[in-house]
């Protein structure tokens, strides 16, 4: 055999594997949402979402459960999106190439694969008890938010290390200063990166469950927190508790709000590409 | 390191005294004194001294990495940003020192234009584009703005071409449109001075061609330098040349000599072909 002809069968063998890879990771995905929902369809309804859990599980419904996750990621979202894009503007235009920013970099990038729970642990002593928020919304929404900030600092550097240099030069050589060309040009020119980033962030977010039982998110919520220092529970634990339990019915109740769930992220992922093409649309160079 | 320190005696270098230019009552517009540039521990200019002439055009030639591109970024401080970047010498504007601490760098590029190799619109309308400058220096007349965007896409030549649609995107314009669209940018705010870093190299012959019109017009008013490295378009448009060949200047004069009569044995072999 030649080497055109073995380069010819490797390339063959590869692109066999690529296909095997994708179709074991997409078959195994689809089986898994597909049992879902066969399992859960039944029981979405209405009244499922707007009724608070009970000790039956044809009463139960997830209404606190998805309000809490509702309220946590709001506040998550304020808290992280203004702090980590704040952070990745700074550390990529203002902070000067030295020993130590290196230090900073690699040890961002080493948070965003610390074990959630060691966040959670975090939350607990800091949030939870030295500051005394107590089993809070605001405490779990901190919590999240440190977790999820790594992934928004480094997502948000990597946007703007994307603008063309020739864009910075152009706004600099007209005479502008460095904070009016990051806000007319690199900002504008890196947002719909900068946005995948967070919401991408918030979608892990959304499904994290050990943190927050960690700060103290409860099994049982019978009202649907009014205000941040109130107590909460989330989709999440909600669907944890509930696949513990013995009965068949708890399971299928599970299964459901598994499925709104998964809306909720399928809809902020959608949100992200929208943004995403939407602004690579309108930035084209 | 000692090459650093800061020093006004001229070193070992073609280049002792400042190259006169035969020309009697012109001011000059920019100088540079005894310049070094490093950018670390790489020396890129080597103790260059040369005078600019005030409306003129000044043509900066020499081989791929010879410094061109690094002393034209001089004269509005855009080596500024590069790590590393160290300069000993002074340049002068009007007599007074651009890297002097008193000195507002916005301020001065705001006097200084310049026009890189690559069109570089920004993804905005024809209009936002030109109006840039003005609304970054807080400028609120919509009206004033309007006029100065009219005006400079006139002054570029480009008006008529996009037949007064201002609000076309600038990424859909051609290539050579996209550079005179950046030229007008550039007019915009009133610069006296515009610096030109090979500013045809992107394009095709007409629209180079139109370039080389535009910056022959634009003389009357301002006082341009160009990098370029196509040395018939030197020998066309510029009325002074320098030669420049690793970091040091050769020879600087009048462009017709340079290119008929050149004094030194390296600029002939470099302008008729035989190296570089
Ligand atoms: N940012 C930088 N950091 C380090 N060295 C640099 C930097 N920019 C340029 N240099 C070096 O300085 C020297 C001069 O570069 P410059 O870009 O001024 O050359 P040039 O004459 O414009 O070349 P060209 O005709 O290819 O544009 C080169 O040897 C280059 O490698
Ligand atoms: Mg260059």
């Amino acid at each position: 055999m030649n080497r055109a002809k073995i380069n010819r069968l490797k390339d063959k063998a590869f692109k066999y594997f690529g296909i095997f890879a994708s179709v074991i990771g997409i078959v195994i995905l689809a089986i898994f949402i597909g049992f879902v929902i066969y399992m859960g369809i039944q029981r979405l309804s209405w009244d499922f979402m707007v009724e608070l859990p009970s000790r039956f599980a044809e009463n139960s419904g997830i209404y606190t459960a998805w309000m809490g996750t509702v309220w946590i990621m709001v506040f998550t979202t304020l808290i992280s999106f203004p702090l980590g894009v704040g952070a990745g503007i700074y550390l990529e235009e203002y902070g000067k190439k030295n020993r130590w920013s290196s230090f900073l970099e690699i040890n961002i990038s080493n948070l965003a694969s610390v074990p959630s729970i060691i966040y959670g642990l975090l939350g607990l002593g800091v949030f939870v008890r030295m500051m005394q928020m107590g089993n809070s919304i605001l405490a779990g929404a901190l919590t999240l938010s440190l977790l999820i900030l790594p992934i928004i600092i480094v997502s948000t550097r990597e946007a703007i290390k994307a603008v063309p240099s020739s864009i910075r030069d152009a706004s600099n050589a007209l005479g502008a200063s460095k904070w009016q060309t990051i806000w007319h040009q690199v900002l504008p020119a890196s947002f719909g990166g900068i946005l995948t980033g967070v919401i991408l962030a918030l979608s892990r977010a959304i499904g994290e469950t050990a943190p927050l039982i960690v700060v103290g998110a409860l099994v049982y919520v019978p009202f649907a927190p009014q205000s941040p220092l109130d107590e909460f529970t989330v989709l999440p634990v909600q669907i944890y508790n509930w696949v513990s339990r013995p009965q068949e019915e708890f399971v299928i109740n599970a299964a459901a709000a598994i499925i709104v769930l998964l809306g909720i992220t399928f809809i902020m992922n959608g949100i992200a590409v929208y943004f995403r093409n939407k602004w690579q649309n309108k930035m084209q160079w | 390191m000692d090459s650093q320190t800061k020093s006004n005696q001229p070193k070992t270098s073609q280049v002792k005294t400042k190259p006169k230019l035969n020309s009697k009552n012109q001011s000059f517009k920019l100088q540079a004194n005894n310049v070094d540039v490093f950018y670390d521990d790489f020396q890129a200019i080597e103790n260059i001294s040369l005078d600019i002439v005030e409306q003129s055009i000044t043509a900066f030639i020499g081989p791929s990495g010879c410094g061109k591109s690094t002393f034209l970024r001089l004269f509005n401080r855009m080596n500024d940003y590069i790590d590393g970047f160290l300069m000993n010498g002074s340049i002068l504007l009007d007599g007074n020192d651009i890297y002097d601490s008193s000195i507002n760098v916005e301020e001065l590029r705001k006097t200084v234009g310049m026009v890189f190799q690559k069109p570089n619109p920004f993804p905005k309308s024809v209009y936002e584009n030109v109006a840039y400058g003005l609304r970054i220096q807080g400028i609120k007349d919509e009206e004033y703005i309007e006029n100065r965007v009219v005006e400079s896409l006139k002054q570029a030549t480009l008006y008529n071409e996009i037949e007064g649609n201002l609000e076309k995107q600038a990424l859909a314009l051609s290539g050579g449109q996209q550079q005179r669209l950046c030229i007008a940018r550039a007019l915009a705010v009133k610069p006296s001075i515009l610096l030109m870093d090979e500013p045809t190299s992107a394009l095709d012959p007409i629209s180079s061609g139109k370039i080389e019109d535009l910056i022959h017009e634009l003389k009357k008013e301002f006082t341009i330098v160009i990098v370029t490295h196509n040395m018939q378009q030197a020998a066309r448009v510029s009325d002074n040349t320098a030669f420049l060949y690793m970091g040091k200047l050769i020879e600087y004069g009048d462009t017709q000599k340079i290119f008929t009569n050149p004094e030194k044995d390296r600029t002939q072999n470099y302008i008729t072909g035989r190296f570089g």
